[in-house]
């Protein structure tokens, strides 16, 4: 599809009130009839669906313009009132003038001198927001004036009886009074209200006509039935056209004031409802089947209202949604796609002299993988590609038209995750066709789209033009958000196994066979072998230090890293723990390397490579490294077992006496604070001070717990500790809640102490506060709770539970408010923060100009410059 | 351009030089190297960073915790936390719904007595505090007060201080002591029983001592320093005890800051604030983000809320505002006032499929593309 070159932008658009004789000129109609249709199922002339107004059959063109359906918008159409209506939206500004002027000579109340004072005081005001506030002073000013200084007249108190109905003092202002009074407001005195009076009149609140959709904004339904549906505002202006005909014909029959007031205030009612059918005080408006009418304004309003569905978001072609599983295999910036998918997406390419050859290999293919769908003429016209006219296209195939497709290898495609709640929620990724149905994503590249595989499913969109292609491959590809904006460390890194394999693999006595070695450095894509360093009983062996450092570009790096038990006098290379990592040149001389250095969020090393040598080795290193991980894994093997949290009898034994020991000790507290010889801490209550004592030291039971558990298996081949100690998965902690010892159960930060009349649960006596009574667990996941630490453990589970679906749209809305309100910030070439109107926020973007994405640089050259001599 | 070095960075390079001695030709060297550091990390311009800063901050608050509530010290001094904080610094609430103070001391008073001495000077006591029973005697027409003598010791409240107080403050009626009680008796003899209502409320809060709005003191040792935390908040008469050190007492009432200190002041105050409430929950967000946020708060010289009211509230686009919230509200105001939407904000040309002037929006093609193909020579803008 040639897309036409847009020349003509959209400069403004002006908000004005409708006046009567707008209404009358943009309107092509008038409606006179409340039918809608003639007995042959014709729109009736003068009826709501006039023809003239535009057509909403394809098969008919509009009477007035002659457009199709598809390009005629339709036209107004208008009726006149019988008698005057008020505009509920605007009697805010009915109110205020009906206050603010006088009741007899409709000047506002205020002395000439000072109407020039504030008029210059309006027309200085910089903006309009400022200008709202100044006509707001004024009307506070005015609206309790008593007394008119040009006819000295004594004015009486306007009321407004919500939603519509003015009372002078007890009198009812009927809308003809109200439109008198305000069209004798002279203009000068408008602009002082707010109102400016070229552009609007204060009477202009109160209708004497009212416009008339065309039916292209409230088509009908044709159910299969062949039923006709009308849509709700339809309804609606048929009760106020029916309406208006009876007020006309009673009027001209000379009917009773009070017949003609009822059916006055049941016209007011429906064109209340017809402009807004929410209004507090008046009964909503109903379809026959009971449901609220939806009129203009619950069509404007609210999430599923126009600026939010419709204006503001938008809907596209050229994506797909499918779920993902992970494939470690495949580039952390590629994307997966299924041969369907990739078979129904199409890409958009211009032919030229350079790819002609190429776009008719793509034709000759059709309908093969991967063929072209369509071809477009430079006049604009689509030709859907078959074998059968094949022939023909390749004929007429010259430089110039454009060739949709098929999706392949190698194309930029966006990626997407919801909730998207930053923007690394969208990174560009590369193709990579696949069979069967899921979209596959590399393990390392789920962290910024905070995705897992038990079910996620995945938005991807194909760019279409050139000038897209180029802006997703340069500025949101995967190699461009290693680093988050938000802090500056690396989003995208080793997790899990990778983290464990390389942690394995570094320990200082693990060997690698040279052909196991040989074919993962091939799958790491390095083809130049580095000699073998090990031989032993005459075989060839990789360390796994130097297999390591094939995947490390020349880097040099320093620091401990989790294993670092903070020895008062450090070791260095010399540790005995691995914790000193030493990297000279692109060679791992010292240390193992775990989470600290290559997981997301943490990753120094990943850091330090993006410091000194860019994004790219950064990229590429991560590629090396996951691949070289999971594959040593994958050779070396690792899972765990039940028989991962067993413990000698011994330990067992010790670790009861300890749960004992701190379980009497909070006995102990219990006594001395009930006998009230507990000292309290300074700025707490007693009871506070005994709460606080008896945690803290069933804290350090468990602490202590985790400590036996740890010495006893104390084997560093048990993989949960490896995972632990590595910082792949799961904590040390985690391992003692199996094997010893769950501890205590707090809730908001305290005992568990809710339940019954001073006892948590009727198993224990009123007023007991020993631990097992507020929620000590003293038993291991794996021997199992006894029922009452169980409902305990459900107790803090349930309240997590609850605190985060509280949460979630709570922090929803907070993102949605901040982002509306600084999406217009924008940072202009002289680094200076500005707004939409150019108002500069600030001179210097974050006081020193520095991208949070990359600041760390400047402060790694720095502290390089401290270290150095 | 020509953008000097941010002083913080040459600050810290100097004081490097110094330390190792360095030359000035070396120091020299090191600034034009830092410098080429600097250039190669500056912002990009044209970035969207007003949103990278929204997101930022918003994104970790899936992270936050909704607990409320940090209790520290005598039952009653709390801090909202998490989520429920933050949400209430960006709103600019009017009043933070648990207003506390920092009290710091100057030098001669960091002790622990001098601290306890000021606390009880800061300490608002009403008449409820020291009194066991506020009874009206409706036959006789009057008020009588039981004091707590115990707690009148405890609280450091003389007798003539009461009455001074009921003196100032309530001058209708005449004062009279008994043993325990006090005895207020109206000098008009024809008293309503409604009067002697209000009169009883007004002398339950009557304010006898202390600082209006300070309903807690904690004395409190930090790090090798004796400070006052209180709960309420009342920094302008705070500032004006002589034992305070103005320099760093501080409020985490944002408002009161901006009324006392001014508005910069109050910038700094939901920096810090935004900052410590994230870094409490172990959230890292680059400072920077912080600061945009601040800044545009702050910006017009109130403190704007980042909501419908506030800072959205405010924008010169009809369609920007309308399509956030109450559009309704702004399309029928924009038709009063006769607001034009010039199409310079984002969301009026994402209505109109144009695009955004932002990002790579806001580079134009010099020449333009007339209706044959050819260019019609350079457009102006």
């Amino acid at each position: 599809m040639e897309q036409e070159i847009c020349r003509e932008k959209i400069a403004g658009i002006e908000f004005r009130m409708l006046s009567p004789e707008m209404i009358k000129k943009m309107a092509v109609v008038k409606i006179t009839s409340s039918e809608l249709y003639d007995a042959d199922g014709y729109p009736t002339e003068g009826g709501l669906m006039d023809p003239r107004m535009g057509s909403i059959d394809p098969a008919l063109r509009c009477r007035t313009c002659g457009g199709s359906i598809n390009d005629c918008p339709g036209h107004f159409g208008y009726i006149e009132l019988a008698y005057p209506v008020i505009h509920v939206e605007y009697v805010p500004l009915i109110y205020n003038f009906l206050r603010c002027t006088c009741r007899k000579c409709g000047r506002i109340l205020m002395s000439d001198e000072e109407c020039e004072k504030w008029k210059a005081k309006i027309l200085k005001a910089e903006s309009k927001i400022r200008r709202k506030y100044i006509v707001g002073q004024i009307i506070n000013k005015l609206k309790n004036v008593k007394k008119c200084p040009h006819c000295h007249t004594i004015q009486e108190k306007i009321k407004l009886e919500k939603p519509s109905t003015f009372y002078e003092g007890n009198k009812q202002l009927t809308p003809i009074d109200v439109r008198e009074r305000l069209e004798k407001v002279p203009d000068q005195d408008c602009i002082l209200l707010g109102l400016d009076p070229n552009v609007g009149r204060p009477e202009w609140a109160v209708l004497t006509l009212l416009p008339i959709p065309p039916p292209s904004m409230r088509p009908t339904i044709t159910l299969e039935t062949g039923q006709r549906s009308e849509d709700d505002l339809t309804h609606k202006l048929s009760d106020i056209i029916r309406n208006n005909e009876r007020l006309y014909e009673n009027l001209n029959a000379g009917a009773p004031e009070v017949i003609i007031e009822d059916l006055w205030e049941l016209l007011q009612y429906h064109v209340t409802t017809y402009f807004n059918n929410t209004i507090a005080q008046i009964p909503v408006a109903r379809h026959r089947s009971g449901r609220p009418l939806k009129t203009l304004a619950q069509r404007i309003r609210g999430k599923d209202g126009i600026f939010r569905k419709h204006l503001a978001g938008k809907r596209v072609n050229f994506c797909a949604r499918t779920v993902i599983s992970p494939d470690p295999f495949i580039g952390i910036d590629e994307v997966g796609v299924p041969l369907e998918i990739a078979m129904e997406l199409t890409v958009p390419e211009r032919v030229n002299e350079l790819n002609i050859e190429q776009m008719k290999k793509y034709i000759e293919n059709a309908e093969n993988y991967p063929c072209a769908l369509y071809v477009v003429t430079p006049d604009n016209k689509r030709k859907r590609v078959t074998k059968e006219t094949k022939e023909l296209i390749l004929k007429e195939l010259a430089p110039g038209y454009i060739v949709e497709r098929q999706l392949q290898d190698g194309d930029i495609v966006l990626f997407n995750r919801q909730p998207s709640l930053h923007k690394i929620s969208i990174i560009a990724h590369r193709v990579k066709v696949l069979p069967y149905r899921s979209f596959r994503i590399n393990v390392c590249a789920t962290i910024p789209y905070n995705a897992d595989f038990d079910g996620d499913e995945m938005n991807l969109h194909v760019p279409q033009t050139e000038e897209a292609r180029a802006e997703a491959e340069i500025l949101m590809s995967v190699r461009q958000h290693i680093l988050t904006p938000r802090y500056g460390l690396p989003i995208i890194g080793c997790i899990q196994d990778y983290v464990l394999g390389c942690y394995l693999l570094t320990q200082p006595d693990t060997l690698v066979e040279e052909d196991e070695a040989q074919k993962i450095l091939y799958f790491m894509g390095i083809y130049d072998m580095p000699e073998p360093d090990v031989k032993k009983d005459g075989k060839r062996y990789y360390s796994g230090k130097l297999l390591f450092s094939c995947s490390l570009p020349k880097v040099n790096y320093e620091d401990k890293n989790l294993s670092c038990r903070k020895c008062e006098k450090c070791k260095l290379e010399k540790c005995e723990y691995g914790a000193y990592v030493k990297i000279r040149n692109g060679k791992l001389i010292s240390g193992c390397i775990d989470a600290k250095l290559i997981a997301p969020e943490k990753g120094f090393l990943i850091q330090k490579i993006v410091n000194d040598l860019g994004m790219k080795e950064a990229y590429d290193f991560i590629q090396k490294v996951s691949m070289l991980g999971i594959l040593f894994l994958q050779y070396h093997g690792s899972s765990i077992y039940i028989s991962d949290t067993d413990l000698p009898p011994e330990a067992i034994k010790e670790i009861k006496e300890e749960i004992r020991r701190g379980v009497e000790k909070v006995d102990r507290l219990i006594e001395i604070y009930r006998k009230g010889e507990l000292e309290a801490y300074p700025g707490k209550t007693l009871e506070e001070t005994f709460e606080l004592m008896a945690m803290m030291e069933l804290n350090r039971t468990r602490n202590k717990v985790a400590q036996i558990v740890e010495k006893y298996i104390s084997s560093p081949n048990i993989p949960t500790l490896q995972m632990a100690r590595s910082g792949a998965r799961g904590s040390l902690s985690n391992l003692a809640s199996m094997a010893a010892c769950v501890g205590q159960q707090n809730l908001r930060g305290l005992r568990i102490r809710r339940g019954y009349k001073e006892r948590t649960l009727p198993h224990f006596e009123r007023g007991d506060l020993s631990a097992a009574a507020r929620g000590f667990i003293t038993h291991g996941y794996k021997a199992g709770l006894t029922p009452i630490e169980f409902f305990f453990h459900s107790i803090v589970g349930r309240d997590s539970v609850m605190d985060t679906s509280l949460r979630t749209p709570r922090s929803g809305y907070l993102q949605r408010r901040l982002v509306n309100a600084l999406q217009d910030l924008k940072v202009s070439y002289d680094l200076s923060v500005r707004d939409s109107e150019n108002k500069i926020v600030q001179f210097i973007y974050g006081e020193d100009g520095l991208d949070p994405t990359f600041h760390k640089i400047v402060e790694g050259v720095i502290n390089e410059l401290r270290a150095s001599t | 351009m020509n953008l000097e070095l941010p002083p913080k960075i040459l600050e810290e390079i100097n004081r490097i030089c110094e330390e190792k001695k360095l030359g000035k030709e070396e120091k020299e060297k090191i600034i034009a190297n830092v410098r080429k550091a600097w250039e190669s990390c500056l912002i990009t311009p044209g970035v969207a960073i007003g949103v990278v800063a929204a997101q930022s901050i918003g994104e970790p608050g899936t992270q936050l915790t909704m607990r409320t509530k940090l209790t520290s010290g005598v039952g009653e001094i709390t801090i909202t936390l998490g989520l429920p904080r933050l949400i209430e610094i960006l709103d600019a609430k009017k009043e933070p719904s648990t207003p506390t103070m920092q009290i710091y001391l100057k030098k001669e008073y960091r002790n622990a007595e001098d601290a306890k001495r000021v606390a009880k000077k800061l300490l608002e006591i009403t008449c409820k505090n020291i009194a066991d029973e506020i009874t009206i005697d409706l036959i006789e027409k009057r008020i009588e007060i039981l004091l707590n003598l115990k707690k009148m010791k405890a609280l450091g409240v003389r007798f003539d201080e009461v009455n001074a107080a009921l003196r100032n403050l309530l001058k209708a009626f005449k004062i009279r002591k008994k043993e325990n009680w006090i005895i207020l008796t109206p000098k008009r003899r024809r008293i309503g029983v409604k009067e002697l209502y209000d009169a009883k409320n007004f002398v339950e809060n009557l304010h006898i001592k202390g600082i209006h709005g300070i309903k807690q003191v904690l004395p409190i040792k930090e790090r090798d320093e004796w400070i006052i935390k209180t709960s309420g908040s009342n920094l302008k008469d705070v500032l004006k005890l002589k034992e305070v050190d103005p320099t760093r007492t501080i409020t985490n009432d944002i408002f009161e800051v901006a009324r006392v200190l001014g508005i910069e002041a109050a910038r700094n105050m939901i920096v810090e604030e935004i900052e410590r409430t994230l870094s409490e929950q172990g959230v890292v967000v680059d400072i920077r983000h912080i600061l945009l946020i601040a800044d545009l708060m702050c910006w017009s010289g109130r403190i704007r809320g980042v909501t419908r009211y506030g800072i959205t509230g405010e924008k010169a686009s009809v369609l920007t505002r309308a399509s956030f919230e109450i559009p309704l509200h702004h399309l029928v105001e924009a038709s009063i006032f006769n607001e034009i939407d010039e199409f310079r904000s984002i969301i009026p040309n994402v209505i109109a499929n144009q695009p955004i002037p932002i990002g790579t929006g806001i580079p134009k093609l010099i020449y333009g593309v007339s209706e044959d193909g050819g260019n019609r020579g350079a457009k102006e803008k």
